[in-house]
């Protein structure tokens, strides 16, 4: 229970959600971070190396 | 009984077709093209894993009911693994989405493997929205009386009310769920019998190296 309460300081849900707004542009800073997460995420999928590939090329 | 009386049988011409399009190593494979070891294929099976995890506590939910997810220590721990693990799938499945459009995985006569693939992704939309609709709490009631402008201007709205909870509820645990599974067992089905899509220029090479699944 005391590690939830230290969570819920860390990470206050009970507020109003932060917004960033550029022109015509207006997203919450909590859909533009899962937005960007994903797209690392994508990325380091194409990019990082899969485990076994490289013993697998040298069985070949 | 004879053989020509069998063979003109439903089941039997059923079976024998199931058979020629799945057998069972088609089913459970052995093995996968050496192209498949890249962290992009993990994000399909990422979906149907998180899937797994919203159905469960989607059904622990449904036995205990609202008092309980609202009101005990476990019921909002289930309540908050319903949510992560709708995030979660949310997530994996959009990377999913993004690495086979970038694969044109519609190609090689993978076209019905595609579309089951976008079907599901509007059935999953739907049933999250529901699911906001659904949390008997002040957040479902503002998102709903948010909602009906947007599908009264539609047209939809007498038959499909947002405001009506009991209505919401039946399409977020029954209806669109079931659309959910089926239309995801049919897209692994179709993945299995066409098999995962090749990069663009093993199109045109002879069949890539095998690996063990497993390994």
């Amino acid at each position: 229970m005391a590690t939830i309460l230290s969570f819920a300081a860390i990470f206050p849900l009970n507020t109003l959600g932060h917004y960033i707004h550029w022109h015509w542009f207006y997203i919450s800073v909590a859909n533009l971070t899962v937005i960007i997460l994903m797209i690392v995420t994508f990325v380091a999928a194409l990019l990082l190396p899969f485990p076994g590939r490289r013993r697998r090329k040298e069985n070949q | 009984m004879s053989n020509a009386e069998i063979d003109r049988q439903w089941t039997t011409r059923l079976r024998r077709r199931v058979e020629g399009k799945l057998p069972p190593e088609k089913v459970l494979p052995d093995t996968q093209p050496s192209y498949v070891a890249s962290w992009i294929y993990v994000f399909g099976v990422a979906t149907l894993a998180s899937l797994g995890v919203v159905i469960f506590t989607g059904c622990v939910l449904a036995l205990r009911g609202p008092q309980w997810w609202h009101g005990s220590q476990y019921g909002h721990f289930v309540n908050s693994l319903h949510l992560w693990s709708v995030e979660i799938f949310f997530f994996t499945m959009v990377i999913h989405l993004w690495g086979k459009f970038a694969m044109a995985a519609w190609r090689g006569g993978r076209t019905l493997t595609w579309m089951t693939g976008v079907v599901t992704f509007l059935a999953s939309i739907a049933t999250a929205f529901t699911g906001y609709a659904s949390q008997s709490n002040f957040d479902s009631q503002w998102i709903t009386t948010q909602a009906k402008d947007g599908i009264n201007a539609t047209g939809a709205g007498a038959y499909f009310n947002v405001l009506n909870l009991g209505q919401m509820l039946m399409w977020h645990i029954v209806l669109l769920p079931i659309a959910a599974v089926v239309l995801t067992a049919l897209h692994v089905i179709l993945v299995r019998i066409k098999g995962v899509v090749p990069p663009f220029e093993d199109d045109v090479k002879p069949a890539a190296q095998k690996v063990a699944v497993g390994e």
